[in-house]
């Protein structure tokens, strides 16, 4: 089941992750990195989320493991903003 | 507790004493020829310092990461390519120690106990821009078993290496960043050399280009993923034990400066010694490499601690280590100037007890071996987004 924050994600995965497949297309467990994700590429869908989501990503969130799927961003933006 | 200080004890004075009674006699040598440091690594092997990191349980002495990072300095002090020789081979050590899931990896430990088999790397790549963290050649089915061939632009040692660690794509669908690792024996591998290793510095390292052409078992592949391995361990590990070997290369240029200035205090007793004076200003220079070099080295430790090892998954981690490779890479040349200039003439002569032209001509690879412009531009991103740094 699609997250609460799901269309707004896709819609920075969209702009900044440079994947090789349509967004759209993506389950929410699916691996972005697996579906071409660079690093370089994911520290701007992480300034992205911020700006979209006004949150800050702490240092210990700012990982590999948190970034790896749509249900991976979710939670942490959900634990972020949890009024949004 | 006191077991393992003692294997540390012991482990450091046999470096020294193979640094000083072989490495330091073979080291001009080495240098003038471009040639295999083979006495001081077949000291290392006899030894068994090629196995010192392995733990206790697989057959090893069980040294610690930090008689390790010593022992990088010890032996840089004395002959920059055996450091970082015996430097690369413990990158690889210590990768499938600290990534080991029983197995094929396990036997393999013990394998390098009993032959002290010395691995090379083939991790960068012809056409990848200098990314480690991606890989054209990938891991193809072949009979009954895998192959990979690879067009490597530098292997270091590749000729007198027993295993190579090798990165590729995890598979021909896979993407460039989905990599694993792969350790495939010398009689496994064929190596066609591509290039010539002619350099200004670190000529003992012997590190032209290959292309790389493996057949392997499955079992040989690393089972973790190399994107967590290269965070975890082989990233922080290699920038630790390098910036080790160039802060030994720095600390003996400056000693050397130390020694000329003490001869000239002898020749002229009371008499004020210039030199003396431009060798203090060059001091700071060294001192805050090795303050930056034993405080990374700290934090990794620290950042070891948790059998998780979350910190070493950050970003900010990345930032931390990826400081260290700039600050040592760039200042240990720095040092070595400086201290070219307070000799003055007998530093730049290589015949002369005071030279220290093979210092700075070795301490300025350590700006290339990954380049420097390359680490820069990644970070350039992440201090956009990390917050404490």
């Amino acid at each position: 089941m699609a997250g609460t924050h799901d269309t707004q994600i896709r819609a920075v995965l969209r702009d900044h992750a440079r994947l090789r497949v349509d967004v759209g297309t993506l389950g929410t467990d699916a691996d972005l990195f697996a579906a071409g994700m660079s690093s370089h590429a994911s520290v701007n869908v992480m300034l992205a989320l911020e700006d979209t989501f006004d949150i800050e990503f702490p240092d210990a969130m700012l990982k590999r493991s948190v970034f790896e799927s749509i249900a991976a961003i979710d939670a942490a933006v959900s634990e972020l903003a949890p009024a949004a | 507790m006191s077991l393992a200080v003692d294997a540390d004890r012991i482990f450091l004075e046999r470096i020294r004493r193979i640094g000083a009674e072989v490495a330091a006699v073979h080291a001009d040598a080495v240098d003038y020829d471009a040639r295999f440091p083979e006495e001081a690594i077949a000291a290392l092997r006899e030894d068994g310092a090629l196995s010192a990191f392995i733990p206790t349980q697989h057959g090893g002495a069980g040294v610690s990461i930090n008689a390790l990072a010593r022992a990088c300095y010890e032996l840089g002090r004395r002959c920059s390519s055996t450091a970082m020789i015996f430097a690369m081979h413990q990158i690889q050590v210590a990768t499938v120690v600290r990534h080991l899931d029983g197995g094929w990896f396990e036997e393999y430990l013990r394998r390098v106990v009993n032959e002290q088999r010395l691995i090379a790397s083939v991790t960068s790549e012809i056409g990848t821009g200098g990314d480690m963290g991606r890989s054209i050649a990938p891991i193809t089915p072949d009979g009954d078993g895998f192959a990979i061939e690879k067009q490597a632009p530098t292997v270091s040692y590749g000729a007198y290496a027993d295993d190579l660690f090798t990165t590729a794509r995890r598979s021909p669908q896979s993407e460039q960043g989905d990599q694993a690792v792969v350790l495939h024996h010398r009689e496994q591998t064929e190596l066609e050399a591509t290039g010539t290793w002619d350099t200004i510095g670190m000529r003992g390292t012997c590190s032209p280009g290959f292309t790389v052409r493996a057949h392997f078992d499955f079992e040989q592949i690393l089972p973790a993923p190399f994107a967590t391995v290269m965070h975890d361990t082989h990233v922080p590990v290699s920038h630790i034990l390098w910036s080790h070997v160039w802060l030994g290369i720095a600390t003996e240029a400056f000693e050397r400066g130390r020694a000329f200035v003490r001869a000239a205090a002898r020749r002229n007793p009371g008499a004020p010694v210039p030199a003396a004076h431009s060798l203090s200003r060059v001091m700071p220079e060294l001192t805050m490499m090795r303050a930056e070099v034993e405080a990374a080295l700290a934090d990794f430790v620290a950042f070891s601690e948790d059998p998780d090892r979350p910190d070493l998954a950050t970003l900010t981690s990345v930032l931390r280590f990826n400081n260290l490779k700039l600050a040592a890479s760039e200042q240990a040349p720095r040092v070595c100037t400086g201290v070219l200039e307070v000799i003055g003439i007998a530093a730049y002569k290589n015949d002369s007890p005071y030279g220290v032209g093979r210092q700075l001509r070795d301490s300025l690879s350590a700006r290339l071996m990954v380049a420097n412009e390359r680490i820069h531009s990644v970070d350039a991103g992440l201090l956009m987004i990390a917050k404490e740094v």
